[in-house]
């Protein structure tokens, strides 16, 4: 088998990992656009904010250390213990509902029936303030984060393919369980909202807010709800994001690569999501490697917008998405 | 140059002289999907006649004068308008050819003052370029100026001089509806469209909106096309009357004749009216 | 007593439609522009001009650009940074290519240039809208700077993979290059932006004007009303675009003399402009200047108050700042969506009536 196909195969394996990454990042925007019609910009800086909490959690950090030093000349940093994982996470995850509730009180209440691009502009600015209280409140360097899940070159692949291919294909272990991982929070989600009551509430919100709010669902919990589970899926994909490469500011950038793949994926569709994230995973891969040679490397910086650019000229509603119709 | 132009119109029963045909739909079938919205309809529209288009919810009056405003592209069948048949458009070369209409949930520009709305719809009675407005030169100080003076005729003609300046979004309802008018016929239509103009109006408002209509066509004889469920209004206003019902034309005349037609009655009494 | 209406007839619409309606608003206009052009020069010193002057005025002729396309157009762009680099990148070509262009020729042919660009880049426009749009323009954002950093015609295979800006002279006095003074360069930078809102201002109260906010309102009623909506959305990119090309050339050469694509455009520049636009006020011309004031003058206040007098550590200043900018986004969104502007406007209705409010 020719080296080039070996190697455009490693690279469309390497794509769909990547490619799950960015859905996991991709599915919390979705499911708040599903329940509000808003289009949170802020999800990227959400996962920035869970990896960075968790850490800070982990280590035993104290908040707003820096601050504190600052203003009062202390030198505090850290409690001196180390909380374990299987405690951290669930202490993280009540952070993030705390955040959604906050963020529910003290924005969207006020912001009911603005147009869909005051409130775009608004989780703008949240992502602002978000970065800037993670880095105030646990630092701002670039912190490993560690919650146990194996790392390195999967020696299973690699030796399978070896013995197929006599190529072996280096693929992380971690973005094999990312995943597996991914694949479990989505059947969670599925099953939450087929077989629960706030699920079917959910439901209800995301088909017709009129109807559903005559029905007796409250509108500011289910925003509650569903802010806390895309900051929980934010902690998922942060955890993921922040194991591969660290945690530091780039994480909140890849947020933005979740914009291209919802752009193809729909954004009312959960399985856009996944197939979107995968399209654009292997497709920037594949991309980078056939171009090169000809017009130079990083293409990945701007294959994704390009690709949804494209899309959006052809095809608005995405490749699951509902087709919008407007009139007077 | 087709043959509709021969016939030289008639005269109502209040003497005025109405003209031959301005416009006429030929067998427009407008679908959406499977759904039938208009099936197969033909009627005209004289120069400075009051036309109106009567019928039932649901019935298709609304798609109708959206098809002739060209925001609807009927499958089957042809508008003719002045004698030519028309092309498929975009809305806005539709507007151009001197088509202005109204909105039935009233489609002002909210964000600007009642002034510019109005001056919107004299838009293609301004040919200034991009770089005559960026200089504010010559041309396109002095076609804001004569334009001006043209809106104000409007504006003292419908009697809102006093909200001149006042940005749409804090007018009520009434004269939202009223500044509507004026901006359609900032335009000179040829052709004047109206979606209910007297939707979610008390009694006085009515009687004040049905006066505009009928001034408007007396002092420019406009031609004028309107869709409205008061009965009533209807009958006063209108030379000629076409009903609609499930997409299909049943009845087609003078109010007089409209009022006795079989189909009509059964349409409108038949069925429980909204 | 002076702020006031009453007894300014105006006889005709030319005097009606004018700028400042109000005397005492046209006299204060008349007193700002003298003093912007006799008395700051005078006293300006570098400090002031590197801080807080010079980048203001370059970024205010930004935000008029995108307050054209976002507050009067209706159409959200996240490609400010990228544009801003067109202007910049565009400059440097033409300096470099033709020496003997005057500088002044050179700004506004970039202007031009980036007219263009933002033209090709609005194109969607026509078929998408919102924030499906700003992802559009996302796509301009990344693809331009991968080209300016990528690509090395456009910074003539330097080894750094930088521009730098080569001395040019208007009337003798260097405006660029190391040797440019602090007046010069204020001068100059004020001459572009006096002219660019002169324009902003004739275009936004014309036919063209009206046409970009019916479609804001409403694009579809703007359509049958007899809005050309290509015209209009494109015709928006394109002078929006052309400010915002000045203004990333003045940037380039005027300010910052040497840039690279990827640090000086990015898409923080993007975020920096639209909130000077929405803390400034969207659709308003007054507006891109109160919120490029506020978002310049701010951080350096608070870098002032934080690092130099109470001695914290920078980087805390930093995060405390971008936590505050996006705390204001969110309360100016919420309380006055039409930013300063509008809380000035609301003072001068006041100061009108004043102080008789019944």
């Amino acid at each position: 088998m020719p080296d080039t196909l070996l190697f455009a195969m490693e690279a469309t394996l390497n794509g769909l990992t990547a490619g799950v990454m960015y859905a996991l990042v991709a599915l919390g925007f979705v499911l708040i656009f599903k329940a509000s019609g808003i289009f949170n910009f802020a999800q990227g800086v959400l996962a920035l904010f869970a990896a960075l909490t968790l850490v800070g959690f982990q280590s035993g950090q104290i908040p707003f250390s820096h601050l504190i030093n600052a203003i009062f000349g202390t030198r505090l940093h850290h409690f001196g213990w180390n909380m374990p994982t299987v405690l951290a996470i669930p202490a993280t995850v009540l952070v993030m509902i705390l955040l959604a509730i906050l963020i529910e009180r003290y924005i969207l209440k006020h912001l009911v029936n603005q147009e869909p691009i005051i409130l775009f502009m608004a989780t703008i600015g949240l992502a602002y303030f978000l970065e800037g209280l993670g880095d105030v409140m646990w630092g701002a360097e670039v912190k490993a984060l560690d919650v146990g899940l194996p790392k390195g070159m999967s020696s299973a692949v690699d030796e399978a393919t070896f013995a197929w291919f006599g190529y072996g294909f280096y693929i992380d272990r971690l973005e094999l369980w990312a995943a597996g991982i991914a694949a479990i929070l989505v059947a969670s989600l599925t099953i939450f909202s087929q077989y629960t009551k706030q699920g079917r509430a959910l439901r209800a919100v995301a088909d017709d807010h009129q109807a559903a709010l005559s029905v007796g669902i409250s509108l500011r919990f289910i925003w509650v709800l569903t802010w806390s589970i895309a900051g929980i899926v934010a902690l998922v994909a942060g955890i993921m994001w922040g194991s591969k490469s660290g945690v530091q500011f780039s994480l909140s950038l890849i947020a933005l690569k979740a914009l291209p793949v919802l752009i193809l994926g729909g954004f009312t569709s959960i399985p856009g999501a996944i197939v979107g994230g995968l399209i654009i995973g292997v497709g920037e891969k594949l991309f980078d490697f056939f171009m090169q040679p000809i017009i130079g490397g990083a293409t990945e910086n701007w294959f994704a917008y390009m690709l949804a650019l494209v899309f959006l000229l052809f095809r608005p509603q995405g490749l699951f998405g509902e087709r919008i119709i407007e009139r007077v | 140059m087709l043959d509709t132009q021969k016939d030289e119109g008639y005269t109502t029963a209040d003497g005025r002289k109405i003209g031959g045909v301005a416009m006429e739909m030929r067998n427009i079938t407008l679908r959406f999907g499977g759904v039938v919205a208009i099936k197969d309809i033909s009627f005209d529209i004289r120069w400075g006649e009051i036309r109106a288009i009567i019928g039932p919810n649901g019935a298709g009056k609304s798609s109708m004068l959206n098809v002739i405003s060209g925001s609807y592209h009927p499958q089957e069948g042809d508008v003719i308008y002045k004698g030519y048949k028309r092309p498929k458009m975009r809305p806005y070369q539709v507007a151009r050819m001197g088509i202005a209409r109204t909105f039935q949930n009233i489609a002002l520009f909210e964000g600007m003052s009642v002034l510019d709305n109005i001056m919107t719809g004299r838009l293609h009675h301004m040919k200034a370029n991009l770089f005559q407005q960026a200089m504010w030169w010559g041309k396109a100080e002095r076609e804001e100026t004569e334009n001006r003076a043209q809106v104000e005729k409007i504006i003292d003609f419908l009697e809102i001089q006093h909200i001149r300046k006042t940005p749409v979004s804090r007018l009520p309802y009434g004269l939202k509806k009223r500044v509507e008018l004026a901006r359609a016929l900032a335009a000179e239509p040829s052709i004047l469209l109206l979606d209910e103009p007297m939707a979610g109006m008390n009694v006085e408002e009515k009687e004040d909106m049905s006066r505009f209509i009928l001034d408007v066509n007396d002092e420019f004889g406009t031609t004028t096309v309107l869709i409205e469920h008061d009965m009533g209004v209807v009958m006063d206003l209108s030379d000629r009357v076409v009903v609609m019902d499930y997409g299909k034309k049943i009845g087609d005349g003078t109010p007089d004749e409209v009022r006795n037609n079989e189909e009509v009655i059964k349409a409108y009494l038949g069925v429980a009216h909204e | 007593m002076l702020y006031r209406e009453a007894g300014d007839f105006k006889t005709s619409y030319v005097a009606d439609n004018q700028t400042f309606p109000i005397r005492f608003d046209r006299i204060g206009y008349y007193v700002i522009l003298g003093v912007a052009f006799l008395v700051v020069p005078l006293f300006i010193t570098d400090y002031w001009a590197n801080s807080i002057v010079v980048p203001f005025l370059i970024y205010t002729i930004a935000a008029l650009g995108l307050n054209i396309l976002i507050g009067y157009c209706g159409q959200l762009s996240l490609g400010t940074g990228a544009f801003m680099a067109v202007g910049a990148y565009g400059s440097y070509k033409l300096m470099t290519a033709f020496p003997e262009l005057n500088i002044i020729f050179v700004i506004i042919l970039a202007g031009f240039i980036t007219a263009g660009v933002g033209v090709l880049f609005g194109l969607p426009s026509l078929r998408i809208k919102g924030f499906y749009l700003a992802v559009a323009t996302l796509a301009a954002q990344f693809f331009l700077i991968w080209l300016f950093t990528r690509q090395g015609w456009f910074y003539n295979y330097s080894p750094t993979g930088m521009i730098s800006a080569p001395t040019r002279e208007v009337f003798g006095y260097p405006v660029t290059g190391p040797r440019a003074s602090a007046v010069s360069m204020y001068m100059i930078c004020l001459c572009f932006l006096v002219a660019t809102a002169w324009l902003a201002r004739n275009l936004t109260r014309g036919s063209l004007g009206r046409q970009w906010m019916a479609i804001r309102d409403m694009d579809i009623a703007a359509e049958i009303i007899g809005v050309n909506p290509l015209m209009a959305k494109l015709t928006a990119f394109a002078v929006s675009s052309f400010f915002i090309g000045i203004s990333g050339a003045l940037l380039f050469t005027v300010y910052l003399g040497a840039a690279e694509a990827g640090e000086a455009f990015g898409i923080d520049k993007s975020f920096l402009v639209l909130f000077m636009v929405i803390i400034g006020g969207l659709g308003s011309i007054f507006g891109a200047f109160a919120g490029a004031a506020f978002l310049i003058v701010g951080p350096v206040m608070l870098k002032l108050l934080l690092v130099n007098t109470l001695g914290w550590p920078t980087d805390m200043a930093a995060h405390l700042e971008i936590m505050i900018i996006g705390a204001l986004i969110i309360v100016f969104l919420i309380a006055e969506p039409h930013g300063i502007a509008a809380l000035w406007r609301t003072i001068k209705e006041k100061l009108r009536l004043w102080p008789f409010p019944y």
